[in-house]
């Protein structure tokens, strides 16, 4: 199977590799999947006061796929507000990058991470969940 | 001197037909067409000697009389033929048949197949290193046992099976003994006499001859052992495989099996001798990998190594120009990851960083420097991207951390 350009070139060029202090306020953390499924993706989002999100971060364990869609998907959060970012679908990933049927869920992952981070940003300031984001994280 | 590009390592899966061979081969697609079976006439008579010339240099490789090669497809073909074969031709005396779970496909399904027609087969798991356990072997024997079929060296971890121990068992109880020896002929010493195998299967594809040909060798005396045909035809090869012969394949994989045989001395000290340097320079180079599988009774040009922390489609991804193998669930139509690296007892999560290194005869030394150099470069760049990594490092016990499963 080959890789869609797109694919190639957020492995080759991973934006926004790195990590965030996760201990801090403003920080939003996500950790989804699992080793043995073969992926793992920690996405984190640094909230500015204003309520968008200036600065996001990943690392992940999986395929070029994986790798791409979690890139892809800090690139997208960078200035997006709290709301928007909830709004990103795993679908639009799918889209930009050409992914095959079989790694759509990639996809799915990156915006459960997406998700999980900011209902960890939300639970560490208190703000109130959404119900769609109530199980954010926990498959 | 810049090595070219794609480089291939994956000669576990198949090997480039040798230009020797090609050459042997032609003749056979030109004015030497006649069907082996034509007793009538010179075409006839061409094509039959150069099909008994194939298989007198193939009986000979592997210590076996000539009437006891059989042609066939490909080792899937014999792999079938010996198992079905068996249970059917033996049924009356029994219904048991004992394998191994690191088995390939081609003899594990077969099994599956006679499971679900009522026989019993015995999975025997493997070691740590890959081999079984004879003792577990010897304890799983009844008298209903028909046929043991242990392969000679596995696919995936290139380790290498106690065949003449399971063939001396084999023998002491009465029961066949059948070896897929696909990654082995023509590669280390096989011997029928010596190591008491009754049926035994390998390909031409695997040892440098052309895809569409194999062998199931079926032994004559000592025990006269007999097989069901699969299919019914012609009654050729002794009632065994009817069809007409692939002629032009056969001379290719005597051809192939010639050379391997003159070859073999000189390149097990060839293969093992890079072999050996790319798994230094690797753990070397790269900290917390794991080779998998037996390291001593493993096939000279074989070597599987976990990257820990990294996954193993992104790794081949890294390494884009050069054609190696994953046991990662993403590289597999599947999704699941190996079941040979999982049967060792590895946890799923190093199944998906594994790597295979298959080595062959057109593998140089640049090439296997070039890979090395590759990999040290790519499973940094990925650890720097690893969550998993990360973790480790601030001393995280990923064995403990709660998953979200999907």
């Amino acid at each position: 199977m080959a890789y869609s350009d797109k694919i190639l070139e957020h492995y080759n060029n991973p934006r926004n590799v790195g990590s965030l202090d996760k201990g801090s306020k403003s920080v939003g953390t996500g950790l989804v999947g699992a080793p043995e499924c073969g992926d793992v993706m920690k996405l984190q989002i640094e909230v500015a006061e204003d309520g968008t999100i200036r600065d996001a971060k990943f690392k992940t364990f999986g395929c070029g796929s994986a790798i791409a869609s979690s890139s892809l998907a800090t690139e997208w959060l960078k200035g997006k507000s709290v709301d928007e970012a909830l709004a990103i679908k795993n679908t639009a990933i799918v889209e930009e990058l050409n992914l095959p049927p079989i790694k759509i869920h990639c996809s799915v992952l990156a915006e459960d991470a997406i998700k999980a981070a900011i209902k960890d940003y939300m639970e560490k300031n208190n703000i109130a969940i959404p119900a769609e984001l109530a199980a954010a994280g926990h498959h | 001197m810049a090595v070219k590009t794609p480089i291939y390592m994956d000669n576990h899966a198949t090997t480039r037909t040798d230009p020797r061979v090609v050459e042997a081969m032609l003749p056979y697609f030109g004015d030497i067409f006649g069907n082996a079976a034509s007793r009538n006439h010179s075409f006839g008579w061409a094509a039959e000697e150069a099909v008994e010339n194939a298989r007198a240099i193939i009986a000979r490789a592997i210590n076996a009389d000539p009437k006891e090669i059989v042609f066939t497809s490909g080792a899937t073909e014999s792999n079938n033929l010996a198992i079905k074969g068996v249970a059917e031709m033996y049924a009356e005396k029994g219904n048991h048949i004992i394998t191994c779970v690191t088995e390939h496909k081609a003899v594990i399904d077969p099994c599956k197949k006679l499971e679900r027609m009522g026989f019993d087969v015995t999975w025997l798991p493997v070691l740590p290193s890959g081999r079984i356990d004879l003792e577990q072997l010897k304890a799983a024997i009844t008298d209903k046992t028909i046929l043991i079929s242990i392969m000679h060296a596995n696919n995936e971890i290139g380790v290498i099976q106690p065949v003449e121990e399971i063939g001396r068992i084999a023998e002491e109880r009465g029961i066949l003994f059948h070896t897929d020896a696909t990654q082995t002929v023509g590669k280390i010493p096989v011997d029928v006499q010596k190591q008491n195998i009754h049926l035994l299967s390998f390909s031409g594809h695997k040892i440098y001859g052309p895809k569409g040909v194999g062998v199931l060798y079926v032994r004559r005396r000592k025990p006269r052992v007999r097989v069901t045909p699969l299919m019914d035809g012609g009654g050729h090869e002794r009632g065994m495989r009817s069809g007409t012969l692939n002629v032009t394949g056969i001379v290719g994989l005597g051809k192939a099996v010639e050379l391997c045989m003159e070859e073999m001395e000189s390149e097990t000290k060839r293969l093992s001798a890079m072999r050996d340097g790319l798994r230094k320079k690797l753990f070397d180079n790269i900290p917390e990998i794991f080779e998998n599988g037996d390291p001593i009774n493993k096939l000279p040009h074989s070597l599987n190594v976990s990257f820990t922390y990294v996954e193993g489609e992104s790794l081949l991804m890294g390494i884009g120009d050069v054609a190696v193998s994953s046991g990662s669930a993403c590289t597999s139509a599947s999704l699941e990851p190996s079941y040979v690296l999982k049967s060792l007892g590895l946890g799923d999560e190093l199944a998906h960083s594994s790597i295979r290194f298959g080595l062959g005869r057109f593998s140089t030394q640049e090439e296997v420097d070039y890979v090395a150099e590759k990999l040290i470069h790519v499973v940094k760049r990925l650890r720097e991207m690893s969550p998993l990594w990360e973790m480790h490092n601030e001393g995280i016990d990923l064995t403990k951390v709660e998953w979200a499963h999907h």
